[in-house]
């Protein structure tokens, strides 16, 4: 079946199955920091936005995202790259296999809230899960960031979407 | 592994209800369990287009379409106000954010799953489900019927009469199914408690020996939370034991009716 669907600012028509899951049409589509972990919905590797709301790849058919906007980290770099240093800084990455999809929630995270608390923090990514850290690297990272922007009498950059 | 043949987006009840009298058609939720099992899907039919994916207020009810996601249950003001926050808890332990913006109430209710946190407390608050051939019945009674039964969940109305209500769980860690739930809910002076994930079913439990007729306190609380305890049906799997979640019952009822009365 033919699938029409807006993928980092895109239009984008391929062919797919029926049973195609998002996961792999975009990974066909070049965008590899979608990665495949649990597939079981559980870890949060494969989280895209959909319509600007997070979501597991691995558990939507890409003919379900047909005719909706579909963003990875290849398409939002430039909103990334003001707190990922801040996450590397706090030598929160081991392996790194979790973080485009830690990175893409906390994106999710900072366009609905702006300023979190730690606790807002940790809960909106609970379904982010990382096997080599204890998740504090993250959690200190993000909250360097939050701090950097207020410190600099600037919001975060979520709140200029 | 599940492979579907072929995906439809039907645009009426009558043709999504159609479609899903042959037995290899499955209605989508937000397809999270489906995905899980290893079956050959014939047609994979998605209501995305049939304009269920509100949740709307009228005097007397809400009425949440099926395709309402857990999500926008757990943001929901009005029902948070309706539910003194205990929607928001009943949900937000459930995997993440990016789950429960795909997993639907259909699909949750509609699976009449042991571990569902959302069966337990719809329970709770009175639910009615909506469905399309059958029409309109109490959730309590749709849970007992037997899932072979075809129909199209279209939607769940909750009222919105004056009630008090508190939700809990256990789970052995952050983000898993729960070992047990427990929603505990008292409208028009009827105390009424709910346990799932036993790990059967959710199933409602009156005030049968009316312990709390008398007054809430703490010795009536302690003596209906025994009772319940004592009567549920209960069993083992691999997350706990029956003698377990028999004490974890106990416990989440006690504190589960102290938290409704303190509000």
């Amino acid at each position: 079946m033919e699938i029409k669907l807006n993928l980092n600012g895109k239009a984008i028509t391929a062919q797919a199955d029926p049973d195609t899951l998002l996961l792999d049409f975009v990974r066909a589509q070049g965008c590899v920091s979608v990665k495949r972990g649990c597939d079981t919905a559980n870890c949060g590797l494969c989280t895209v936005l959909l319509d600007g709301t997070p979501v597991l790849s691995c558990s939507v058919l890409a003919a379900w995202a047909a005719g909706h906007s579909v963003q990875t980290l290849e398409g939002l770099q430039s909103e990334a790259e003001e707190f990922v240093s801040f996450i590397a800084d706090q030598g929160a990455d081991q392996c790194g296999f979790c973080n485009p999809g830690f990175v893409m929630n906390t994106i999710a995270l900072l366009r609905e809230n702006p300023d979190p608390t730690d606790e807002e923090i940790r809960a909106f990514l609970a379904g982010n899960l990382c096997r080599c850290s204890g998740y504090d690297g993250q959690l200190r990272g993000i909250r360097a960031y939050l701090n950097s922007k207020k410190e600099q009498g600037g919001a975060p950059r979520g709140t200029e979407q | 592994m599940l492979t579907i043949r072929e995906y439809l987006r039907p645009q009426t009840l009558e043709e999504a209800y159609t479609l899903c009298q042959k037995k290899s058609n499955v209605v989508l939720g937000g397809m999270l369990w489906l995905r899980m099992q290893n079956s050959q899907v014939g047609a994979a039919i998605d209501l995305c287009d049939l304009g269920l994916d509100t949740i709307e207020e009228t005097p007397e009810a809400y009425s949440i379409g099926a395709m309402v996601t857990l999500r926008q249950l757990e943001q929901h003001p009005g029902l948070a106000s309706l539910t003194q926050d205990a929607m928001a808890e009943a949900v937000k332990h459930i995997v993440g954010v990016q789950f429960r913006n795909l997993a639907t109430v259909g699909g949750s209710l509609y699976g009449r799953f042991g571990f569902s946190d959302v069966l337990t407390l719809f329970l709770a608050l009175d639910a009615q489900v909506e469905l399309y051939h059958a029409g309109v019945m109490p959730l309590a009674r749709f849970a007992e019927l037997p899932r072979q039964q075809r129909d199209i969940l279209v939607r769940v109305h909750l009222p919105r009469s004056p009630r008090r209500v508190a939700y809990l769980s256990q789970r052995n860690t952050a983000t898993d199914f729960p070992v047990l739930t427990c929603a505990v809910s008292r409208a028009a002076g009827e105390t009424c408690c709910v346990i799932g994930a036993r790990p059967m079913r959710a199933m409602v439990l009156a005030d049968e020996k009316g312990l709390l007729k008398a007054g809430i306190n703490e010795t009536s609380i302690a003596a209906f939370a025994g009772d319940v305890a004592a009567r549920v049906p209960l069993g083992g799997n691999l997350r706990a034991g029956e003698e377990y979640r028999r004490r974890v019952c106990e416990v989440l009822v006690r504190r589960a009716l102290t938290e409704m009365e303190e509000g």
